[in-house]
């Protein structure tokens, strides 16, 4: 019991990682929250508390959860239908967490959507899943119809009026359908191409109809919160922010993984204790503390705490918890240019500066990985990172996550790029464009 | 109106506007490429992009982009800080890392928006050191040019295409810095609005494959304002010239009328002006059969004998210009002269004109039709009869998602936000027709009937309105649907030859302008000067008939046939009649036509590129179109050779009448409802700040040279005795009426994009004023009767309807390069069941019992059954009779054509 308390998250995931069914997940206290919520307590109560619990989102952002939802219209039910959908299109390079979620216990998941949905009077609730997560996407198909056959989904749940209907949707493979826009435009068939905003989803999202989009991490946590209380979800975090979170950690540790911690807990508890410290013979260089598109912190930030404002003060994102470890014995460069090439592959196309400046800069890091460098290219990486990387510079956050990693990497690491000028090769070894950096 | 601050200076900027547009308007240059002032704002290229100042306080800033900044009271932004301006130079680097270098060879350079940006932005050394991408291009048929490698990714031509003009064949495909635009597999364009994107794309992606064999650049034109001949919308339309042949036409705007767009047989349709087929001199019919050219003198002297003491009829066109229509009445006297419609169009040409001066209800300008919350069509499929009006119609149905907008406090042009938040909720369209039309994709309910039962319906509809509960269920949804809207239109129109349908579609508006609607009733014909034919004629004229009988019985010794191809206004047998009554016949024409070969004397008329004139718009828009050349060889304009007529048959009040302002102001003095004519444009002493207006761009170059391969004397320019246009580079073109607007260009804005330097405020009307003078407005002719009789359908036999298409109906549009590759074989359109149970396919063969020649079948599921559909104008179509009850069976020995691959680009699908 001890064990449900501290981390809700995971309570149903099992070393072996096999998938927790209806019968299972139900006799560990599942869909206990949805009975005792739905027809017994009102939406308005619903939010009250998700609002009070302060939650916020685990897709990388950290906004207050409940103050996004707070913007949904709750009075034009006779003006059409409202949307509630899932983000499970998980491809921020490093992240493995909601994969862990969706595959040991989706029925976690949709019990989350479903009181989400009371919460929002949502119709119609859509899994917006990343394509290659066959298994999850399998998983959740079968949990909906487990779910229907119980009454858990469909008309009248529970013989309330409270009626939703849960599809699962699996993504046609581009980065940029994670941002909550372009999944939108992607789930209407359209290129998924980000929306500028205002309006905000919340009140023209999904076909032009107020919808929410939410991480499945975040989702995952609704129905604890209403089942245990906002002050409950609180104690669970150690420093100001509430609740457990999911922390990774990839690269050249003993033990790589993805482990429910309390928010707050430190880097260093992370890497040495979870992730078992860094492979014998390699030493931190830095690392990357919420995916690919944060910037980098090095071994004087172990101490910080794993929140959103710790990590923000610190001059980097929280991102989605999960860390890349960069090493001693990797090219920095050659670490980056694969992150940039990546960022730039899946730029949507839509605006100038991401779509011919990430390019540019994947090419300038190429050149200098491969000794082909000259003085000249750290200013024209500098000149992109002004260009490129302010918010409102682009269309939307793609380019300036993108270049988070680049912009770090040069304050931190600048010795490594003017030492691949200067000789003329790449000062690790590396003759080839990826570097086998991974 | 909100106050900001751009660079420490104060500007009063209109309400609810983006400061990209307020910029522009104040008259700075802030450079741009994705906004479009008709498509609004997307933010894509980031080149608008400019500094925000929280307040006084803020020296730092943010950068936001001009075109998704709504301007609020006491905003303060930088437009020449380093900051926004460096920001603004490193879009147009990047935009330049994969363009090619090949502005030299390039057909859009000098007059490239991205030419005009890279200057303004200051962008000059590239540093990228990789290599560019390339792109294969497509071939798109035959009017526009593909080179993808100039692209710069803006998505204007996706957003024009798409969002705006409701075409699916292009996209934008790929992603990344890959992203392609264009088809799915190369093949013809299929919107009929295509060639815009040659003047919407900012760069040479889409450019005019009719110029291409014989390029000239923009700053070598000369160019005069002219009016679309193609059909009665009358859009406006800028001609250039070179070398004395018509190189290309572009869009001239009319905020009241076309706007930024054109359909392209508007575009396109003018090619006809350089044909072979063109009559160079005047012609006289030996003794052999053959024709003997003459001179200007000869063929004077000639036409004075055929003429002068003479009994003579004239048959003039709805193609030709009201004055030189005037002038053939004039010589041949009122009761000699026929209009020149077919037989069946002449009483609804005249009722359209009769109820259009009558209706209660306001007749639309093409911007008000825009703005149209609820509209229903009836019979016409006005993508083929009026290109621009449907276009116009497809943004009517957008109101409804302004109105949400407005909800949101989303402003217009906040244009993907908006249709995002709409998505396919759309104010009301309402389509009545025979068959499907090209509207269906926006139109709330397409009801399917035959010309007689879409009276009959509008007239329920009538009946519904007017709360007569006896209407059927349909009639009184529709009803509904017209009452719930704050301006409502009725558009119908005289492709059907239905006389009752117009009744109806007035009866319609005349019940919804009772109420607080403002109502609008916009009437279709066919020709652009169709309207200003039925005015000038009037009810009493005789039709083609009554001519053929007069003829007949030997009344008529000349006729006089101006500009018109009879053989296309009546079927053969019954032209050859008429042709054969008379003693001697006298054809004024641009082309060879059938009706030139029967000629006696032939006088070689200017086109309408070649000379000025006027034509009534189907909204009763007096336009006036200039010269944009002189005619070459024998060619006179056509009012030249009737003046020489009138004053050879002593016609006094003619004798010393020479000039064009002569011609229009007796005209108006003799016909009343023309009175406003004078008003289309300013006459020739008229002088913009005391100079006249040039046709040539002060960069025109080469002049002396021009000619220099055929005799190094330089001839003298022509010199305008007929309007205030200049054959000449002096002059001003800045602020001068719309109507006398030879072409867009100012300092630093080479490309047509120079628009809003012409306008008071961005998409706004010409600084200069609207062209066109509107007959209409202030009379109050007394309502007529509306008869609620309409023909019925004939029994077991098919019904045959003309149903026009946009390429090949209309005469010279469809002798024109390029538009004539699109000109269909001639076809009849069947419904399903009729196909069926005839035993016909798509692709097959059949004869008409009666007609010669054969047909090939197209099946449209839409079409109403007991109705067979045939595109009048097509070769083969002439003696197909509108309305007729006609048997048809399948053609023997009839070759099918290969099916095509892909099925969405063949026609052949069943």
């Amino acid at each position: 019991m001890t064990d449900e308390l501290t981390r809700p998250l995971t309570r149903n995931v099992h070393p072996d990682r096999r998938p927790t069914d209806m019968d299972a997940y139900e006799a560990n206290g599942g869909y206990r929250a949805l009975k005792d919520t739905l027809g017994k307590r009102s939406p308005a109560d619903c939010l009250q508390i998700i609002k009070d619990s302060n939650l916020r989102g685990r897709g990388g952002a950290g906004f207050p959860t409940g103050l996004k939802w707070s913007f949904v219209p709750m009075d034009d039910a006779a003006s059409g239908p409202k949307y509630l959908i899932c983000n499970a299109d998980e491809m921020e390079p490093g992240t493995f967490k909601d994969r862990l979620l969706l595959e040991c216990d989706p029925h976690q998941l949709i019990e989350g959507m479903i009181l989400s949905a009371y919460t929002l009077q949502a119709d119609v609730a859509y899994i917006f899943i990343r394509s290659e997560y066959l298994l999850a996407a399998r998983l959740l198909r079968e949990a909906i119809a487990a779910c229907h056959a119980r009454g858990y989904l469909g008309k009248d749940i529970l013989g309330t009026d409270f009626s939703l209907e849960m599809h699962v949707h699996a993504s046609a493979g581009r980065y940029i359908c994670g941002e909550e826009t372009a999944l939108i435009s992607s789930l209407e068939g359209k290129r998924a191409n980000p929306r500028a905003k205002p309006p905000f989803p919340q009140v023209s999202g999904l076909w032009g109809r107020p919808t929410i989009v939410n991480n499945v991490e975040t989702l995952c946590n609704i129905h604890h919160i209403l089942e245990r209380g906002a002050e409950w979800f609180q104690s669970l975090g150690i420093g100001e922010d509430a609740g457990t979170k999911l922390y990774g950690v990839s690269g050249r540790v003993k033990n790589p993984g993805c482990w429910e911690l309390p928010i707050g807990t430190t880097v260093r508890e992370i890497l040495e204790v979870h992730a078992g410290g860094m492979e014998d013979g390699y030493a931190l260089r830095g690392f990357l503390p919420g995916g690919g598109s944060t910037d980098f912190l090095t071994p004087e930030h172990l101490d910080l705490a794993m929140d959103y404002g710790t990590i923000g003060k610190a001059g980097s994102r929280m991102g989605t918890g999960t860390m890349i470890i960069l090493d001693d014995k990797t090219c920095p460069i050659g670490f980056i240019h694969n992150l940039t090439k990546f960022f730039a592959q899946e730029s949507c196309g839509f605006c100038t500066p991401c779509r011919d400046g990430l390019p540019w800069s994947a090419q300038v890091l190429e050149g200098l990985e491969l000794g082909d460098g000259r003085p000249e290219d750290l200013d024209t990486l500098a000149y992109q990172i002004d260009y490129i990387g302010a918010i409102g510079n682009t269309h939307c956050a793609l380019a300036p996550g993108a270049m988070e990693p680049v912009q770090s990497a040069l304050k931190y690491f600048r010795e490594d790029f003017e030492a691949h000028i200067a000789q003329g090769r790449c000062t690790y070894g590396h003759d080839h464009a990826d570097g086998g950096a991974h | 109106m909100p106050k900001i601050r751009i660079d420490d200076r104060e500007y009063d900027v209109p309400e609810g506007a983006n400061l990209l547009e307020s910029c522009l308007s104040a008259g700075l240059d802030l450079p741009y490429f994705c906004w479009h002032p008709a498509m609004g704002s997307v933010g894509a290229c980031r080149q608008c992009a400019v500094v925000q100042y929280q307040d006084e306080n803020d020296t730092r800033g943010r950068i936001v982009m001009g075109c998704m900044t709504p301007v609020t009271e006491g905003a303060i932004f930088s437009l020449s800080g380093d900051r926004a301006s460096g920001f603004r130079k490193a879009i147009v680097e990047s935009l330049m890392l994969n363009h090619p270098h090949d502005c030299a060879v390039c057909a859009e350079g000098g007059e490239c928006h991205l030419q005009d940006m890279t200057v303004m932005t200051g962008h000059r050394d590239r540093r990228y050191r990789g290599r560019k991408n390339t792109h294969r291009n497509q071939y798109l048929g035959p009017l526009v040019h593909h080179e993808m490698n100039r692209c710069i990714t803006c998505y204007r031509c996706t957003r024009y295409y798409r969002d705006y003009a409701g075409g699916t064949d292009l996209a934008a495909l790929a992603a990344h810095d890959h992203v392609y635009f264009g088809r799915h597999v190369e093949g013809t364009l299929e919107s009929e609005f295509a060639g815009n994107l040659v003047e919407v794309c900012p760069t040479g992606v889409f450019t005019d494959k009719t110029l291409v064999g014989h390029y000239t650049r923009k700053w070598d034109l000369q160019s005069a304002p002219s009016v679309c001949a193609g059909c009665a919308v009358g859009c406006n339309t800028l001609a250039g010239e070179r070398y004395g042949k018509l190189k290309r036409v572009h869009n001239r705007f009319n905020a009241a009328v076309n706007g930024y767009f054109l359909c392209d047989r508007g575009r396109y349709g003018s090619g006809y002006v350089n044909n072979a087929e063109r009559i160079p001199y005047p012609a006289e019919r030996a003794a052999d059969g053959r024709f003997n050219a003459l001179d200007t003198h000869a063929a004077e002297t000639l036409l004075a004998a055929k003429v002068a003491g003479k009994r003579i009829a004239g048959i003039g066109s709805p193609r030709s210009s009201v004055e030189a229509n005037f002038l053939l009445r004039a010589l041949v006297g009122e009761e000699n002269f026929c209009p020149g419609f077919s037989v069946q169009e002449q009483p609804l040409v005249h009722r359209a004109a009769e109820l259009l001066k009558s209706t209660s209800a306001r007749v639309p300008e093409l911007a008000e039709i825009e703005a149209a919350d609820a509209v229903l069509v009836l019979g016409d499929d006005v993508t083929h009869t009026a290109p621009r009006l449907a276009l116009a119609l497809r943004q009517s149905v957008r109101n409804k998602a302004f109105e949400l907008a407005a909800d949101l406090r989303l402003l217009p042009w906040q244009d993907a936000a908006i249709r995002n938040l709409a998505q396919d909720r759309r104010s009301p369209l309402v389509s009545v027709t025979p068959g499907s039309t090209r509207l269906d994709d926006v139109a709330e309910r397409c009801l399917h009937l035959a010309p007689g039962e879409i009276a009959d319906f509008a007239f329920q509809v009538a009946a519904a309105l007017r709360d007569d509960s006896a209407a059927n269920d349909d009639a009184k949804a529709v009803a509904a649907l017209l009452r719930g809207a704050k301006r409502p239109l009725v558009v119908a129109g005289t492709s059907l030859c239905e006389a009752a349908i117009l009744d109806a579609a007035a009866a319609v508006a005349a019940e919804l302008s009772q109420g607080e609607s403002s109502a609008m009733l916009s009437l279709v014909v066919a020709e652009a000067n169709s309207l200003g034919q039925a005015l000038l004629a009037g009810g009493e004229a005789p039709d083609l008939s009554v001519l053929t009988a007069r003829a007949e019985a030997g009344e008529i010794d000349t006729l006089i046939v101006l500009e018109n191809d009879l053989y296309r206004r009546a079927p053969a047998t019954e032209v050859d009649r008429l042709l054969d009554a008379v003693a001697d016949c006298v054809v004024l024409d641009a082309l060879e036509t059938a009706t030139c070969e029967r000629a006696d004397l032939v006088l070689p008329a200017a086109s309408v590129i070649e000379s000025e004139g006027t034509f009534v718009s189907m909204e009763g828009r007096a336009q006036r179109y200039f010269t944009v050349f002189p005619p070459g060889d024998g060619r006179r304009p056509a009012i030249n050779w009737l003046l020489g007529g009138l004053q050879a048959a002593g016609h006094e009040d003619f004798a010393d009448m020479a000039h064009v302002d002569e011609v229009v102001s007796a005209c108006a003095s003799a016909v009343p409802i023309l009175a406003g004519i004078v008003e289309a444009a300013p006459g020739h002493a008229y002088r913009s700040h005391g100079v006249r207006i040039p046709r040539q761009p002060h960069r025109y170059s080469g002049r002396t040279a021009m000619r220099a391969n055929v005799s190094v004397h330089e001839p003298r320019q022509p010199q305008d005795e007929e309007s205030a246009l200049a054959f000449s580079m002096e002059g001003l073109n800045r602020d001068e009426p719309g109507s006398l607007l030879p072409y867009v260009w100012s300092p630093g804005w080479n490309s047509n994009q120079s628009l809003h330097k012409f306008q008071a405020e961005v998409g706004g009307a010409l600084r200069g004023g609207t062209a066109g003078a509107r007959l209409l407005d202030g009379v109050s002719a007394p309502a007529i009767p509306v008869s609620e009789a309409s023909s019925s359908s004939p029994g077991d036999q098919l019904e045959l309807l003309p149903r026009p298409t946009i390429f090949g109906s209309d005469e010279l549009s469809a002798r024109s390069a390029g538009v004539r590759e699109l000109v269909p074989s001639p076809y009849l359109e069947f419904s399903a069941s009729d196909a069926a149970s005839l035993g016909l396919r798509a692709g097959d063969g059949v004869l008409v019992e009666g007609v010669a020649g054969a047909f090939e079948v197209r099946v449209d599921p839409a079409l109403r059954e007991g109705c067979v559909a045939f595109a009048p104008g097509l070769a083969g179509c002439g003696d197909l009779v509108p309305r007729c009850a006609v048997r048809v069976r399948a053609a023997p020995d009839w070759q099918r054509r290969d099916a095509a691959l892909i099925a969405s680009d063949g026609e052949g699908r069943d």
